[in-house]
């Protein structure tokens, strides 16, 4: 990872320890009667978002603003977009506005990388979701959530089980978290309907099984898909009953659920359909717990990327951690070559 | 912050660091100035010692036990992290946070003492104002400084101060607290570094 936060790939074990150890002190500031922090002042966060999304949106956006960064919120609705603007003059114009970063999301799998590669823009480009890729920082914040209550913090996840179910095929979500958690040192197993999991899914970093009472027992935390009904154009299950039935969580199946076990969603929640009201309800449901960790991991994320000269998080982490040289001046990150990210030292 | 004051000291050419305070010393020059804040702040009934990361908290607990004896009152301590509000963020890449801890009762009212292990450029400090400005709006603002070494770029000054160091820019200044390094010790160096090099000196701090 360079700049950019394309996949959960891109980040290391130390890159995805950073990012959850600064969510964990940026969280401290929503404790604050000054819920701000000066240190992204003067710089320009635009949202580009070419799908809907409440939750993703106001969250980049809370987070931009309590780094004091200038916000600027861009929907496909109503802008350019809708007349036949394509996404590389959409993205020059940003890149006249002199954007520092953009948080983008596409209904296209792939367009965040385009953007970041392609040289029309210099910003840094964080991936919020595209298409059925992927949506890295819901895994982040799903993995800050999860060490919270499973390992403690400073910690990975080594060792712990997480439990993923529903529909895969569709979900970004999953495969970020797949990623990510994999990195932590999670043991993840996937649960759907065979309809419901993607070609090549025997080739993720995880388990694959259809059978969802049979895992339930030895689960650490229990994330629970929303089944994407927009996306649902073919017949991938019989009935939605037969699916709840199937796969939905209830409060019996939670009864199952060691006594340290999380349930978690990632939003919005179809009640009824992949999750009760009784467990959505339930203090050991960290729905809405998600969504405010979101806002720290997001600030982690606009920080280690735009906070400094260059970025925190680097590939060139096999380089020598050199002695520090004087900088001659702050340079844009794009005029300095990679290098070791001076992190390691100061922490 | 406190690293990168290390890494210059490890990078340093013979001839040696030389120690200029030891565990003793140190012992002696905190208890001072836990007698001079007793003194100036009438009992130090409302004080609150707020250390800045790293070896700074390490010294604020420190003060603290040493006011716990003089006083008989347990006083409280914390620590504030000052990285999001350096001026010189933008020419580093970014830091590692450090912990932010308010006593319970906040800041609002009370005698607030930062404390510092080295006073130099007073550009730590002057963030750490403005962190406290976020946090609260304390009585009055003190600083004490296990070790004051000038060259301040800053209207700043320390109200506590263990030793008063002259320097060069040439020279480093180096706290060792047992807490994280082991043994306790100031070490005075040499740094490599072209004494115009202020910008980067000015990092150290």
């Amino acid at each position: 990872m360079k700049r950019h936060l394309i996949s959960a790939a891109d980040l290391t074990r130390d890159d995805a320890l950073l990012v959850l150890d600064t969510a964990e002190e940026m969280a401290r500031v929503a404790d604050r009667p000054i819920k701000k922090l000066p240190t992204l002042r003067g710089r320009t966060v635009v949202n580009l978002f070419f799908e809907d999304s409440t939750r993703t949106r106001i969250s980049f956006e809370a987070a931009a603003k309590r780094l004091s960064a200038d916000v600027i919120n861009f929907s496909a609705k109503g802008s350019s977009v809708s007349k036949g603007e394509s996404l590389k003059d959409t993205a020059l114009t940003l890149e006249a506005m002199g954007a520092d970063a953009v948080v983008v999301r596409h209904h296209a799998s792939g367009a965040p990388q385009r953007l970041a590669t392609s040289g029309w823009i210099n910003a840094s480009v964080v991936n919020a979701g595209d298409g059925t890729h992927e949506h890295p920082t819901q895994a982040l914040l799903d993995a800050f959530t999860m060490r919270r209550h499973l390992s403690g913090v400073g910690r990975d996840l080594a060792g712990r089980r997480v439990t993923i179910v529903g529909d895969i095929l569709h979900s970004r979500v999953a495969r970020s978290n797949v990623l990510l958690l994999n990195t932590l040192g999670a043991e993840v197993t996937l649960v759907a309907p065979p309809t419901l999991l993607p070609i090549g899914v025997e080739q993720w970093p995880c388990q694959v099984g259809y059978d969802l009472d049979a895992v339930l027992a030895k689960s650490d935390a229990v994330m629970m898909l929303r089944v994407q009904r927009e996306r649902m154009n073919a017949a991938f299950f019989p009935t939605e009953r037969e699916y709840s039935r199937r796969y939905g969580l209830d409060g019996g199946r939670m009864a199952v659920l060691p006594e340290h076990a999380i349930v978690m969603h990632p939003g919005p929640m179809n009640r009824g359909m992949e999750i009760t009201a009784e467990v959505a309800d339930s203090p050991r449901c960290t729905a809405v717990e998600q969504v405010a960790n979101g806002v720290s991991t997001r600030m982690a994320v606009l920080y280690l990327l735009l906070g400094g000269s260059e970025p925190a998080l680097a590939t060139a982490r096999a380089e020598e951690p050199r002695p520090e040289e004087p900088r001659a001046d702050d340079a844009r990150p794009d005029d300095v070559p990679t290098e070791a990210a001076r992190t390691e030292e100061s922490k | 912050m406190v690293d990168d004051r290390s890494t210059t000291a490890q990078a340093a050419p013979a001839p040696p660091a030389r120690p200029v305070l030891e565990a003793p010393d140190i012992a002696r020059v905190l208890t001072r100035i836990a007698h001079e804040i007793v003194e100036r702040a009438k009992g130090a009934d409302d004080v609150v010692l707020l250390g800045i990361p790293t070896r700074g908290v390490f010294l604020a607990r420190r003060l603290a036990d040493k006011l716990a004896e003089i006083t008989g009152r347990t006083t409280q301590v914390g620590s504030l992290d000052i990285t999001m509000y350096r001026d010189d963020l933008r020419l580093h890449p970014p830091r590692a946070l450090a912990r932010t801890e308010i006593p319970g009762d906040g800041v609002d009212g009370r005698l607030v003492v930062l404390v510092d292990d080295v006073l130099f450029s007073g550009r730590t400090i002057r963030a750490a104002l403005d962190a406290l400005g976020d946090i609260g709006r304390p009585r009055a603002v003190q600083l004490a400084v296990l070790v004051d070494r000038g060259h301040r770029e800053l209207p700043i000054r320390a109200d506590y101060v263990g030793k008063n160091l002259p320097t060069s820019l040439r020279e480093t200044v180096r706290v060792l607290l047992t807490e994280e390094d082991g043994r306790d010790s100031v070490l005075l160096g040499h740094s490599r570094r072209e004494p115009q090099d202020r910008t980067a000196a000015a990092a150290d701090q």
